[in-house]
C-alpha cells in the first residue's frame, strides 16, 4: 500500500503566497496610516469634546465679537488673506490651501501612474509638482500661523482685565485658551506630517532622478510615499470640515 | 493598472488619467459646494450634518481611488476599514454619555 498523501485543500494563509497581494512595505505603510488615522481621530474628537464643554455663542451671527466667554465661530477667526490685510474674507485662504493640497494629491497619483508605465521623465515631472504643492501649502500655513499669533487690532478683553491681541498657549484674542491650543496642536501636527511628506517626496524624487527605481525595475517606492501623501490630504479634508467649517 | 487587461498600454494610460481627472473633478466640486454652502445656508445642526456627509464622500474617493484601496484584495480592504469601527464606537459613546 503506497502512502500517497491526499492533498488537503490549502488556504491562502498556509504559507507560500502573499494573501493580501501586496509587498511587505506597502502593507506596513497601510497599517502605519491606520494607526495615524487613530491619532488624528483622537485629536479631532478631543476638539469636539472640548468645544462642546464650552458655552457656544448665542446671538446674531453678524453681531459676533471675540470673547473668552464662549467658543468662537471659526469663519470669524480665519478671515484674513495675504495682501488683503484688513479685508474680511472668511475661509478664502483656507479654501485656497485645501485646493493646493488636493491638487498636489492629484499630481502624486499621476506620478504613480507614470511609474506603472516605467516613464522616468513623467514620474520626475509629477513628483516635482507634488513637492512644489507641499511647499506651497506649508508656506500658506506659516502665514496663517503668523497671522493667528500676531492677531488683529483691537484685541480682546481678558478675564484679568488686560487687553490681549493674537494668541499663545495661555491666552488668545479669539476665545477660550483651549481654542488656540487645539489650533496649534491639530494644524501643527498635520503640518508636521506635510513637512515630513515633502522630505520623503524629495528623497524619492532624488532616487527617481538618479535612476535608482529604473534599475530596480519598478517604482513601488513612489506608490508607498504616495500612500502617505494621500493620507495627509485625507486628514486635511477632515481638519477642514471639523475645524474650519463647522 | 490592474483593471485594464484588454487595453493597449496607450489606451490604459488614457483611461487611468481620465479616471484621475474625474475624481479630481468630484473632489474639487464637493469642496466648492461646501464653500458655497458655508455662506448661503444658515449655520446649524442640519448644515453640519451635510458637511460631515460631504467629508465622508471626499474621504471615500481619496481612499478608494487615489490610495487605490478599492482595487486591493478584499482581506486587505477589510483589515483597514474594520478597525475604524472603534472610532465610531468612541464617537457614539461620547455623544451618548459625554454629558455626564
Amino acid at each position: 500500500m503506497s502512502t500517497v498523501a491526499v492533498p488537503k485543500k490549502r488556504s491562502v494563509w498556509d504559507g507560500g503566497v502573499s494573501p493580501m497581494n501586496v509587498s511587505y512595505g506597502k502593507l506596513m505603510m497601510w497599517f502605519f496610516l491606520l494607526s495615524d488615522a487613530f491619532t488624528f481621530s483622537g485629536l479631532l474628537i478631543t476638539y469636539g469634546l472640548l468645544r462642546y464643554s464650552h458655552p457656544s455663542y448665542e446671538g446674531d451671527h453678524s453681531q459676533f465679537t471675540f470673547s473668552t466667554a464662549y467658543w468662537p465661530i471659526p469663519e470669524k477667526v480665519f478671515a484674513a488673506v495675504p495682501f488683503f490685510e484688513g479685508v474680511h474674507l472668511p475661509l478664502v485662504f483656507v479654501g485656497i490651501m485645501t485646493f493646493i493640497l488636493i491638487l498636489s494629491s492629484v499630481t502624486m497619483v499621476l506620478a504613480v501612474e507614470a511609474g506603472h508605465r516605467m516613464d522616468q521623465k513623467d514620474v520626475e515631472k509629477w513628483m516635482l509638482w507634488t513637492i512644489l504643492g507641499g511647499i506651497a501649502f506649508l508656506s500658506c500655513q506659516a502665514w496663517e500661523w503668523t497671522h493667528f499669533i500676531h492677531g488683529e487690532p483691537p484685541g480682546t478683553l481678558m478675564p484679568d482685565g488686560t487687553v490681549f491681541m493674537g494668541a499663545n498657549l495661555k491666552q488668545n484674542q479669539y476665545g477660550p485658551p483651549a481654542f488656540a491650543d487645539l489650533f496649534f496642536f491639530i494644524t501643527g501636527f498635520h503640518g508636521f506630517h506635510v513637512f515630513s511628506g515633502v522630505l520623503l517626496n524629495i528623497i524619492i524624487f532624488y532616487q527617481v532622478a538618479t535612476g535608482v527605481m529604473h534599475r530596480r525595475g519598478h517604482y513601488e517606492m513612489v506608490e508607498k510615499v504616495g500612500l502617505y501623501w494621500h493620507f495627509v490630504d485625507l486628514v486635511w479634508v477632515f481638519v477642514f470640515t471639523f475645524f474650519y467649517l463647522i | 493598472m490592474a483593471h485594464s487587461e484588454n487595453l493597449t498600454p496607450e489606451q490604459a494610460h488614457k483611461a487611468a488619467v481620465k479616471r484621475i481627472l474625474t475624481v479630481t473633478g468630484i473632489l474639487a466640486g464637493v469642496t466648492a459646494l461646501e464653500f458655497a454652502m458655508a455662506f448661503t445656508m444658515p449655520a446649524g445642526m442640519g448644515r453640519n450634518m451635510i458637511f460631515v456627509l460631504m467629508t465622508f464622500v471626499k474621504a471615500f474617493y481619496i481612499v478608494a481611488e487615489f490610495m487605490h484601496l478599492r482595487y486591493e484584495v478584499k482581506v486587505l480592504v477589510l483589515s483597514i476599514i474594520l478597525p475604524c469601527v472603534f472610532l465610531v464606537w468612541l464617537v457614539v459613546a461620547l455623544l451618548l454619555e459625554g454629558a455626564y
